[in-house]
């Protein structure tokens, strides 16, 4: 049985809960039990926000993800505030540009991805959550790559159509940096 | 049909206006604005009527308007909100007009919090208002029944003649699953009791709940008690899950049963044979499967997001026959799977 527990946490306007939906329309693409879960409330541009995606072969009880074996993280009280949580062998992703510690759990892997810098790099500033993203979709297979494309089609509305080759271009930026 | 992704609150107002609905009155509240937010978009362009009012009570007031005509109409609410709104529910309910009230709850009591709660549990099962009388009740929990629930709560309404709530939580508005939506329903015909003029055919309809003469206002009661009574004979909804060979039974709804299944599991794995009786509809509450496992279980665990307050229909329908001990988390505080899971087996010593 294949289940993935994923938080996905940063500062509010990074785009977290977009990076969560295109999970979890990759998920349905790829006929996975699923659920999406934000946080809400006060968490404006600025606060801290995050989402809970669960993607699995059998149905999901709790929506809620207490123990993640994917974390990603793009500021850093959202790594001080979820590392904990992760399960033991868990993978954790960071935006390195943005948060200057390390992970400090030995057992669990680390990926470190300059993903705001490598966005800024690229003309994209506001899609780093894209990078970060590529990579743990590299790393993990939570979802193929074909379904992540599927998945990101799916929530870039036809008006933004021509949003859709930039954030290809950042998803397979960080697919090939790790 | 192929599912969509959907938050719950907006598979809300997608089913409503599937289930033919056509006017919505609301005012805004942390955590069900997502459904006025639907409806704001998508009643323009079906010739439909979205309508922020200047307040809640000034909300369900319009509701009551459009139910005396016989349409399917709605409004949307938080706690605090649905507190406002008691007394038009209650003048719904005594002029016999059908409408859906949905309530997507949060702590409290007062303004309390914005995070997800099951508080208004007896304020939704026992009569949300002055005066005898009852709303049906639906819990969904999952975006699956926000739509399913929605969609039926209209059904029953116009079968019955009263208001029914969706009692929901933050958790269940703002989350994202599959759903397979419902059919289109045609717009119907205005039944023969709206007050949408005689034509001077016929003779007037009235909408009123009012009623000087004792003995007349006694009869209407003991008719829609009456009426109660078949609701609580063929209306009740509930699931049983790893019930077959149960010795220990969790009975929650909502966000709370989702998170009771995976410590059921987990205490499954664990060689504990316990199941789950979750109710669907909270009023008529599901007393028959209660009472049947009440022969057969040791005991029941509840698990809420309020004090414990489900936990009197469950002593009421297994009539104290067996220890009913209860997980309860308030605040918008939820418990995880773990805490649920010490309680079971707590239960099992």
């Amino acid at each position: 049985m294949r289940e993935n527990q994923i938080v996905i946490a940063g500062f509010g306007g990074q785009g977290l809960l977009f990076s969560g939906k295109v999970l979890a329309y990759a998920g349905m693409v790829e006929n996975r039990y699923l659920s999406w879960l934000p946080s809400y409330g006060p968490e404006m541009r600025g606060g801290t926000a995050n989402c809970n995606v669960i993607l699995s072969d059998r149905e999901i009880g709790s929506p809620i993800v207490n123990h993640p074996d994917i974390l990603m993280v793009m500021n850093g009280p959202s790594l001080d505030k979820f590392e904990g949580d992760v399960v033991p062998g868990g993978k954790i992703f960071v935006d390195s540009s943005l948060v200057t510690r390390k992970v400090e759990r030995t057992d669990v892997e680390a990926y470190y991805i300059p993903a705001s810098a490598m966005a800024r790099e690229m003309g994209a500033p506001n899609l780093a959550n894209m990078v970060l993203l590529g990579a743990l979709v590299k790393k993990t297979g939570c979802v193929t790559e074909e379904g992540l494309d599927a998945g990101l089609q799916k929530v870039i509305p036809a008006r933004k159509a021509d949003m859709l080759d930039v954030n290809r271009k950042m998803l397979k930026a960080g697919m090939d940096v790790l | 049909m192929e599912k969509v992704l959907m938050k719950g609150n907006e598979a809300i107002a997608e089913a409503a206006i599937l289930a033919g609905c056509r006017h919505y009155f609301g005012y805004p509240i942390t955590p069900q604005t997502e459904v006025a937010a639907y409806m704001a978009k998508r009643m323009p362009k079906i010739d439909g009527v979205f309508l922020q009012a200047e307040s809640e009570i000034a909300a369900i007031n319009m509701v009551y308007g459009v139910a005396a005509t016989g349409k399917r109409c709605m409004t949307s609410s938080s706690s605090p909100g649905i507190a406002l709104k008691c007394e038009g529910i209650s003048y719904l309910a005594g002029a016999d007009l059908p409408a859906l009230i949905v309530n997507v709850q949060r702590g409290g009591p007062g303004l309390g919090g914005i995070q997800p709660s099951q508080s208004d549990y007896f304020l939704a099962t026992r009569g949300p208002g002055h005066g005898d009388f009852h709303v049906i009740v639906l819990a969904p929990a999952s975006v699956q029944e926000m739509a399913d629930l929605t969609y039926k709560g209209f059904d029953l309404a116009e079968k019955y003649r009263m208001p029914v709530m969706l009692l929901a939580d933050g958790t269940m508005g703002q989350m994202m699953e599959p759903v397979a939506l419902p059919e289109p329903q045609a717009i119907k015909e205005a039944p023969e009791w709206a007050t949408v003029g005689t034509k001077c055919q016929r003779k007037h309809n009235i909408a009123n709940s009012l009623y000087l003469s004792p003995a007349e206002l006694e009869q209407l009661n003991f008719q829609r008690f009456e009426r109660y009574a078949e609701i609580e004979k063929n209306e009740c909804l509930w699931e049983e899950y790893r019930m077959e060979d149960a010795e220990y039974c969790v009975v929650s709804c909502g966000i709370t049963a989702r998170v009771a299944k995976n410590a059921i599991n987990e205490a499954r794995a664990k060689g504990i044979r316990v199941g789950m009786i979750r109710p669907i509809t909270l009023w008529p509450f599901p007393v028959s499967p209660l009472a049947a496992a009440a022969e057969k279980v040791k005991s029941f665990l509840t698990v809420e997001l309020s004090m414990g307050q489900m936990r009197e229909d469950v002593l009421l329908a297994t009539e104290c026959k067996k220890p009913v001990f209860a997980c309860n988390r308030v605040g918008g505080m939820i418990p995880a799977p773990e805490e649920v899971l010490a309680k079971i087996e707590d239960m099992t010593k």
